[in-house]
């Protein structure tokens, strides 16, 4: 009994949190401009998406593709950055590792406006222009935290060791590092950049505070833009329920992966 | 060279990107447009009952919104922490899955939601939507703390004759608290500082304190909002030092 309210209440929350994407999905199938109104089943939105024809579904493939580029580009800076930082942390001591690990968690307590406000009034300070490059530095330095406090526990796990052991048999450092670290640091590294990346992804405020006047929209933007003119382009819903569709399946291969993984490892 | 050293990049980095755009919002706030310093906009913010009405509406939706969120995630979090392991991977990828949906998309498929069961947008309707946005935020940092707690600590409690319902508010809820303080983290702040979801949710009809910032850093009064920033700033500082165990709260989160 006890199990299974635990289990309703679990599938209430979750009820509760997919509501909005279900019914965006539902919406994604019939041509009418505002979510909510049922006007037939039609494909119509899928296909203006991709035809490109319409100049509204143009400029948003457009945003999509800034929301990606920005989102790799500064995760993977985040990660290398985060990776070398997180070795440094590591052998630091006292109080300078306690100085440097205040300095990291900053970005990570700091609400984003207060961030991109902070961000807006380095660029005026410092006379850069802003668009593509401000945006990408904004998030790596909002991303770049969660890099390190994922890469630093693995190095505690790991046997210091190790390295030096690598170096007393004749591997140059660079050597060590990508032969004995690395190898080692690899699932926090790759958590590190997908919570980056999920954290570029899904930002608004800070890239609407540093892309400046030259027009550069990522998907949030340009939801923000759109939505204040009144009423959202339907393509998005169409977009959206893609979206959702790509992540389910990458997250089934990797579960199924990781599944098939443990069995062999048995 | 030193492995203590590969820290230096970052430092300065972070020098650069993270503690000067702070030191700025502090200039600002402390100038006038041509740059000489000046408490005005700081007494403007406490003179100005707009900004003065909001703040309160801010933080009295934040309050809320944190309450409710550790009420509804902290059980949800529990159970999932007792669930076996197989089962579990499942739920969290589900309750994180949301996330990766474009947080404005799903905010104004909520109001939608609203509006087509003909619920009024308003007071109400934000407070369920920053539920919505930021009840992840705290399952998540609940659930780590949870899942990674000592079994024999509770085992012990049991075996001295506790209740469950003893072992879990004497001993169970005190050691997860790290994870309580940085979901607080993740929220509360989050929320007094939201901007565009308060827009969407109340129709324009409740402002949060982030929309203001961010009203007046578009119009150009960029000392004003650096004031009302640099306030904000002051109410975080407060916060963090109130959660003693920082260290502890911010690796929960991973």
């Amino acid at each position: 009994m006890k199990k299974f309210l635990a289990q309703t209440y679990i599938w209430f929350l979750l009820a509760l949190l997919y509501a909005p994407l279900i019914l965006i999905a539902i919406f994604s199938f019939t041509e009418s401009r505002v979510l909510g109104s049922w006007t037939g089943f039609s494909t119509q939105l899928y296909a203006n998406l991709f035809s490109g024809k319409m100049q509204e579904s143009g400029s948003l493939l457009a945003a999509v593709e800034n929301t990606l580029l920005i989102a790799v580009i500064s995760a993977t800076v985040s990660m290398v950055l985060g990776t070398i930082a997180a070795i440094g942390i590591h052998n630091l001591q006292g109080r300078k590792k306690q100085a440097v690990s205040f300095l990291n968690n900053i970005p990570m307590i700091n609400p984003d406006v207060i961030t991109g406000v902070s961000l807006f009034l380095l660029f005026v300070f410092l006379h850069i222009s802003q668009g593509y490059l401000t945006v990408i530095l904004a998030h790596i330095s909002f991303g770049t935290p969660y890099v390190v406090l994922s890469v630093l526990p693995k190095l505690r796990q790991m046997n210091p060791n190790v390295y030096e052991a690598a170096l007393d048999l004749g591997a140059t450092p660079g050597q060590a590092l990508r032969k004995v670290l690395v190898p080692q640091l690899r699932p926090g590294m790759v958590s590190g950049f997908i919570l980056a990346f999920t954290m570029s992804l899904d930002d608004f405020a800070v890239t609407f505070f540093t892309r400046g006047t030259i027009g550069l929209e990522t998907l949030s933007t340009y939801i923000y833009a759109d939505a204040r003119k009144g009423g959202l382009t339907p393509e998005l819903r169409a977009l959206m329920t893609l979206i959702f569709l790509i992540i389910l399946i990458l997250l089934i291969i990797i579960n199924v992966r990781q599944a098939k993984t443990q069995k062999n490892n048995e | 060279m030193k492995r203590s050293h590969w820290s230096i990049p970052y430092v300065v980095f972070m020098a650069i990107f993270v503690v000067l755009p702070l030191l700025l919002v502090m200039v600002y706030a402390f100038q006038d447009g041509s740059g000489h310093f000046t408490l005005d906009n700081i007494t403007r913010f406490f003179t100005d009952s707009d900004a003065l009405g909001t703040f309160a509406v801010s933080l009295e939706v934040a309050i809320e919104n944190t309450l409710i969120c550790i009420l509804l995630g902290y059980p949800a979090a529990w159970i999932l922490a007792n669930k076996d392991l197989n089962r579990r991977a499942v739920t969290i990828i589900l309750f994180i899955m949301p996330m990766w949906i474009n947080a404005l998309m799903r905010t104004l498929a909520t109001a939608e939601i609203f509006n087509m069961i003909g619920i009024p947008l308003g007071k109400g309707t934000l407070l369920f939507g920053m539920v919505y946005d930021y009840l992840p935020f705290m399952i998540y940092p609940i659930y780590n703390v949870l899942v990674k707690l000592d079994r024999s600590y509770l085992e012990a409690a049991q075996d001295l004759g506790a209740t469950p319902w003893k072992v879990f508010w004497k001993v169970t809820v005190p050691l997860s608290m790290p994870g309580v303080t940085s979901g607080v983290l993740m929220v509360f702040m989050p929320t007094v500082s939201t901007f565009a979801i308060s827009e969407f949710l109340t129709n324009n009809k409740i402002k949060l304190f982030g929309t203001i910032i961010q009203e007046n850093i578009n119009s150009s009064m960029w000392n004003y909002g650096a004031a009302l920033a640099f306030i904000m700033l002051i109410i975080i500082g407060i916060t963090t030092m109130f959660s003693d165990d920082n260290e502890n709260a911010e690796e929960a989160l991973i």
